[in-house]
């Protein structure tokens, strides 16, 4: 099953942990075989919000919501349920400045 | 129906159907199916047993019926229903057979399904809703009746929780050892949150809900069985003590009595004993934790024969060993307490304003009734007074109010009054 790691840090934070051991933490996934994807977010302020109301494309800036704690990156895992992406998603740098939303993904029916 | 196999089937239910459902869910991997096939085993069990005898392991027979039915279902719904997923669930089923029967996993599955309930990713609330659902056997209706919450809203709570077992997976397996003190951690919270909202109801017009603390024993005598860890073994030893002075902590009409003016005589020995036991045991371990001290602190109190020969010295020790381990504001506070008990009143409202200067326990009705407490031991009548005030408008409990009121209505008139201290 997979599951997105949502990193969530305060913007002043968002250097806190080194990026070469967010790497590292990558590599160790990778070579585990349980990594789908994983990226780092630049800050919000680079972030544009896209909506379609009748059919009508709106672009606003910023995210979605201002929250105190902001998306600042994602892995996307294969665990075998969830206390396995706990484990995980506990090893992830950036758990002990921020915090981190593990969400089962949900796969689309035809 | 002859009278004497359908009390032998209430029996058997009683004893064993928590275990019957535990295993089920392992093999049947999903709550609603081992629900639904634990009720069908026993109504077969109901036509079967008065006609063939009843079986000479009616676990073993219950969980095989359960298993053969909801396989059987899972087929004729799949004949109808395109869903993938059934057929691969029944396969599972299947292919699962020939672990089911044997002791050690059944019991296994009993811990699987607490440590399942109690699981951190479940909210609070839904935890306890669920442990005493598929753990105890209570129905959603009592079980909404014992935390006053109307029975569709802890309903919702229950199915949500069973969702979000499956949707996000959560896994029905007992923790590894690397996870266990956590996960222990969050098992202990659910079992101690029931018992004290049967010791301590924090609404309502009744003082105990003894119903939901004898649960809570249960399962911690439950769960010392199957896993006896130090602070296991501490937490039951707590429940017990607290409970060995239930009869004594209320007066005929209701209303709360202290520990210090409990008729001692009335508190039950054998509990006392068994918690003893217990504590001595937990500490041996010397992996104990904050459930096993805080039960050595009660059981301090149990020892003493009336409330002058209690030991204050040893419980400020061990509140300080309580603090060390897990530093609260409420631990303080019950520190704070005990110091009065044992250097006098000004000491405890020295150290309990010492709190309050830190900003906490502010909104804590118990710290203020012990701040009005001390200072009415000390005379500081106009003190006193205030501090009842406070605690009587953050109370919700009906008795501890009127205990509080009528402490207030008490208070002498006259300002020069000068209380004996209280302890040395």
């Amino acid at each position: 099953m997979k599951y997105l790691c949502l990193v969530y840090l305060e913007e002043q934070k968002l250097h806190a942990v080194p990026d070469n051991e967010c790497m590292a933490c990558g590599d160790v996934f990778r070579n585990s075989g349980v990594l789908i994807a994983a990226e780092a977010l630049q800050p919000i302020a680079t972030a544009a919000t896209v909506r379609v109301r009748n059919g009508k494309v709106s672009v606003t800036d910023g995210p979605f919501a201002e929250t105190k704690e902001q998306l600042a990156g994602f892995y996307l895992l294969d665990a075998r349920d969830l206390n396995e992406a706990i484990q995980m998603a506990a090893k992830i740098p950036p758990a002990r400045e921020g915090s981190v939303e593990v969400r089962p993904v949900r796969e689309l029916t035809p | 129906m002859t009278g004497p196999v359908h009390e032998a089937l209430n029996a058997v239910y009683v004893e064993h159907s928590r275990r019957v459902l535990a295993t089920l869910i392992r093999l049947l991997g999903d709550f609603d199916l081992a629900e639904e096939a634990l009720h069908d085993a026993f109504r077969a069990a109901l036509e079967q047993w008065p006609r063939d005898g009843i079986p000479a392991n009616p676990r073993a027979w219950l969980v095989s019926a359960g298993r053969f039915k909801a396989i059987d279902g899972l087929r004729r719904r799949s004949r109808f229903d395109a869903l993938e997923d059934v057929g691969e669930r029944a396969d599972v089923a299947v292919t699962d057979s020939a672990a089911w029967a044997d002791e050690e996993s059944v019991e296994d599955d009993r811990l699987r399904l607490i440590f399942t309930c109690c699981h951190p990713a479940l909210a609070a609330d839904a935890q306890v809703a669920l442990t005493l659902r598929e753990v105890c056997g209570l129905t959603t209706e009592q079980i909404a009746q014992a935390f006053l919450t109307p029975a569709p809203t802890l309903a919702q709570r229950i199915v949500r929780a069973k969702a979000k077992i499956r949707d996000a997976r959560i896994p029905y397996q007992v923790p590894t050892p690397a996870e266990l003190p956590d996960r222990l951690d969050a098992v202990l919270r659910v079992i101690y949150l029931v018992f004290n909202e049967g010791y301590e109801a924090s609404s309502g017009e009744l003082l105990t809900r003894p119903d939901l603390s004898a649960e809570a024993i249960r399962l911690g005598r439950l769960l010392s069985e199957l896993l006896p860890e130090p602070e296991v073994l501490g937490l039951l030893a707590l429940m017990l003590l607290h409970e060995s002075r239930r009869e004594a902590r209320t007066s005929p009409t209701g209303e709360l009595v202290r520990l210090d003016e409990q008729d001692r005589s009335r508190w039950d020995r054998a509990l006392i004993a068994e918690g003893t036991r217990l504590i001595e045991r937990a500490l041996l371990s010397r992996r104990f934790g904050p459930y096993t001290i805080q039960a050595a602190i009660s059981a301090v109190h149990a020892e003493a024969p009336n409330p002058a020969a209690t030991d204050w010295n040893e419980i400020v020790g061990l509140y300080d060993v309580l603090l060390r381990s897990d530093p609260s504001p409420i631990v303080e506070l019950n520190r704070a307490v005990a110091i009065a008990m044992r250097d006098g009143s000004d000491a405890g409202v020295k150290v309990i304003d010492e709190i309050f200067a830190r900003g906490d326990l502010l909104e804590y009705r118990l710290a203020h009734a012990a701040r009005a407490d001390l200072c009415r031991r000390l005379g500081r009548v106009d003190e006193a007074r205030v501090s009842y005030q406070r605690a009587i408008a953050l109370t919700k409990q009906e008795p501890e109010r009127r205990f509080l009121e009528r402490q207030l209505r008490e208070l002498p008139a006259d300002v020069a009054l000068k209380g004996p201290g209280i302890g040395k």
